[in-house]
């Protein structure tokens, strides 16, 4: 069996790849494909502690979270949406006019 | 049937409080039924009272209404106490009072005010009984002060109309045409003064005996005897001063003439038959203590009788209808003190009841004959003074009822056998005689002689008056075209002449009922012997009255209305002296009205105003506050505060728009690298802290 440790390297990794998107990527679909990618990680996390444990809590979290992320997932395109129709662009460079 | 004695309170207060909430919604019809059937009632309850009384052995009986003042040592209850003499009060106030409200019925018609009058007359009741009914002094107080505030609410009833100021004195600007309201306060004040010795009188009570309770006084006194002798007569001649304020006894009778401006009903209830006789009942009332204060009893009957005299010369020369009466009234109440002032309380309470019945009847007809002036005035469009004897003259015939009536009044009024004033006011006399000439005390003499001379005037003046009113040739349009009042006026007044007639049947001589029925509330109240001599020289002294005043008169009988009176040729000087009334008011005026104006004024002006507005108040207390207002608000509050708070606003303006606002890029990425340090930091605090 796979040791446990070997789960929570590759979810760490997942995550990190994700953060780093969600922090240099420009284009908004891609952070949010970054974001998702963050949440999987911790699914890999959570699906690896379920079975290290014997338990079934981790995998309804997981569930869950994909609950969360799919909603997320509507509400979110809907902004992009609704912001590419305004600016004609979903750089989010652009979009900065909460400047102090 | 002593249980019914509440009753006759609360008949009385029952029409007050059904014209107060109603009256306004009924007519005159209904107003003066439910005045009139409130004092009817409570006539009822009284003579029942008195049965009761007659049937249980004459015994004082006292009905407990409820409890009042309950402090320490004061006790003081609302109890009724139902004696003879009580009684004969109620009987008299509920009596006389319910004949004057048949007769106000009529004789206010068409007043704008008609049911507050019956208001007031009912309250008056209501007080009166209070006043003659209470079993302590407190509640004789209560009553007191109550048909005070009735007397006065009621002579300026018309508050409306009277005599403009007669000068501008009061502050500048002339009171047109507030006489009545005038006379009113006057009334009030000058009886206040009397309240007050009444008061002082309770409180001494209080102080020595302890309770305020008839029956803990007269059992004090009756202990203590002689030794008591100096308290009884500090506190008598403090009741004295009360007595004179109420009963209208030198110095503080100028009241009851100017209260003449009342309506004529009140002028009848209050100002002769009831109000101002609380006075010899207070004194009939106390007579334990004056029975142990002769210096008190000499001083009270001095006093009586040297108003009788007096008040009967300034009558003498008066034109006012109601005026002559109202001095005609001081006189006889003066008789009334002289006479309980020398221990004749049978005397003095006999003369009160008939009193009340003839002299009501006068004021009444008096009434009835201005009430027909004023009818002829009207109707002839005739500006006169209606109640001025001089433009009357010959309404013998246009007024018969009246005529008869007055006639009876007048005899009863001036002493003539058999009618009632005879026999009471020659019970007074006799008992002055008895007084002077068989214990031989010198002031009982003086007494007799100023009463007698009293007789004299009371005789010419109420002569004269008959004349001027009733006989020769009218002397105004308006008494040419004076006609008789409606029966509503004249039915009481038949009535009252009844009594007038035959009130001396109370207490005739060998029968002495009142005498008798008195003396269970007092063994003392006796009635003198009767004197055939003093009755003698009483009837020659009538009759010479009558005969000089026929003589001056009827046989020289005035012609015009401003011609001057048959008298004043005798007279000389003296006749203006009367006419001014002893210039009594004009010496009030000079030695307390106008000095106590001046002082107030002169407070007012010079302290209040100049100095207290003006100078205290305007440059220490104003400039003071003015000038910490200033401080407060310049160098407090525009330097210290203002500038601490621009300069916190300052600094918080420099941190936030200079440093603060370069954090907010508006980047979606430096926030985010923003929570990831954050969440990073937060991960390396535990870490380090989990190492």
């Amino acid at each position: 069996m796979i040791p446990v440790n070997y789960y929570l390297a590759l979810s760490a990794v997942l995550f990190g790849i994700g953060a780093l998107g969600v922090l240099v990527r420009r284009n908004a679909l891609v952070i949010f494909m970054s974001i998702e990618l963050m949440l999987n990680a911790a699914n890999v996390a959570f699906v690896a502690f379920s079975r290290q444990f014997g338990e079934l809590d981790g995998q309804i979290m997981v569930l869950f979270v994909l609950t969360v992320a799919a909603a997320e997932v509507a509400v979110g395109l809907a902004m992009i949406v609704a912001i590419f129709r305004t600016r004609a662009s979903i750089n989010v460079d652009e979009l900065n006019l909460l400047r102090g | 049937m002593f249980e019914l004695a509440p009753l006759v309170l609360a008949f009385p207060i029952a029409g007050v409080l059904l014209n107060l909430l109603f009256g306004r919604y009924l007519n005159e019809r209904w107003i003066s039924i439910i005045g009139v059937a409130a004092v009817g009632g409570a006539f009822g309850v009284a003579v029942l009272q008195a049965l009761a009384l007659a049937g249980s052995g004459y015994h004082a009986h006292l009905a407990l209404l409820a409890n009042w003042i309950e402090v320490g040592q004061l006790q003081a209850p609302w109890q009724l106490r139902v004696d003879t003499l009580s009684v004969t009060m109620m009987l008299l106030v509920t009596g006389v009072g319910m004949l004057i409200h048949i007769y106000a019925s009529g004789y206010m018609h068409g007043d704008a005010r008609f049911a507050r009058f019956f208001i007031y007359l009912n309250l008056f009741i209501t007080a009166m009984l209070v006043l003659v009914g209470g079993d302590n002094y407190l509640m004789l107080f209560v009553g007191w002060e109550g048909v005070g505030l009735c007397s006065f609410l009621l002579i300026g009833f018309w508050y409306d109309a009277g005599e403009p100021s007669a000068s501008a004195r009061v502050g500048g600007e002339p009171q047109a045409g507030a006489g009545n309201a005038r006379a009113g306060r006057k009334a009030f004040v000058v009886n206040r003064i009397g309240d007050f010795g009444l008061l002082l009188a309770m409180f001494m009570i209080f102080w020595r005996v302890g309770s305020l309770q008839f029956d803990a006084v007269a059992d004090y006194f009756s202990v203590q005897g002689a030794a008591a002798g100096g308290l009884a007569t500090v506190i008598t001649l403090l009741l004295l001063v009360g007595v004179c304020g109420k009963s209208a006894q030198i110095p503080l009778f100028v009241w009851l003439p100017d209260a003449m401006a009342g309506p004529t009903p009140v002028s009848a209830l209050i100002h002769a038959a009831t109000m101002v006789t609380a006075g010899i009942y207070l004194v009939a009332r106390s007579a334990v203590m004056f029975e142990l204060a002769p210096v008190s009893q000499m001083v009270v009957a001095l006093v009586g009788a040297t108003t009788a005299f007096m008040a009967g010369t300034i009558a003498l020369a008066q034109y006012d209808i109601k005026r002559v009466l109202a001095y005609s009234t001081i006189s006889q109440l003066g008789f009334m003190v002289a006479a309980v002032g020398l221990g004749g309380y049978v005397a003095g309470m006999f003369h009160l009841l008939t009193h009340a019945f003839f002299k009501a009847l006068l004021f009444l007809s008096a009434g009835s004959v201005i009430h027909g002036v004023e009818h002829g005035a009207h109707a002839t469009h005739a500006h006169v003074d209606v109640q001025d004897m001089r433009v009357m003259g010959g309404l013998r015939s246009k007024m018969p009822v009246t005529f008869w009536v007055y006639l009876i009044g007048a005899l009863a009024l001036a002493g003539v056998f058999p009618l009632a004033g005879f026999w009471s006011k020659d019970e007074i006399l006799a008992d002055a005689w008895h007084v002077g000439m068989v214990e031989g005390h010198w002031h009982g003499v003086l007494v007799y002689v100023l009463l007698a001379l009293a007789a004299l005037s009371t005789a010419l003046y109420m002569t004269r008056q008959i004349i001027l009113v009733f006989f020769g040739a009218p002397r105004s349009e308006a008494a040419a075209h004076a006609h008789e009042s409606a029966p509503l006026m004249t039915a009481p007044l038949v009535v009252l002449a009844l009594l007038s007639v035959l009130g001396g049947l109370l207490n005739l001589p060998g029968w002495h009922a009142l005498g008798t029925w008195l003396e269970h509330t007092h063994e003392f109240f006796q009635t003198g012997a009767f004197n055939a001599l003093v009755a003698g020289i009483s009837t020659l002294v009538a009759l010479a009255g009558i005969g000089l005043g026929y003589r001056v008169y009827f046989l020289a009988p005035r012609t015009t209305a401003d011609a001057a009176d048959a008298l004043q040729p005798a007279l000389g000087p003296m006749f203006g002296f009367l006419r001014g009334k002893w210039f009594v008011d004009e010496l009030y005026d000079a030695v307390i009205v106008r000095p106590f104006e001046r002082g107030a004024r002169s407070l007012a002006f010079a302290l209040d105003w100049n100095f207290w507005h003006d100078g205290f108040h305007n440059s220490v207390l104003a400039a003071g506050f003015r000038m910490l207002a200033a401080f407060l608000s310049g160098p407090v509050d525009k330097t210290v505060i203002d500038r601490l708070f621009d300069a916190l606003a300052g600094a918080v303006r420099v941190v936030g728009s200079r440093n603060l606002q370069r954090l907010q890029t508006g980047y979606v990425r430096n926030y985010a690298l923003g929570v990831v340090l954050g969440v990073v930091a937060v991960m390396g605090y535990f870490v380090s802290r989990s190492i």
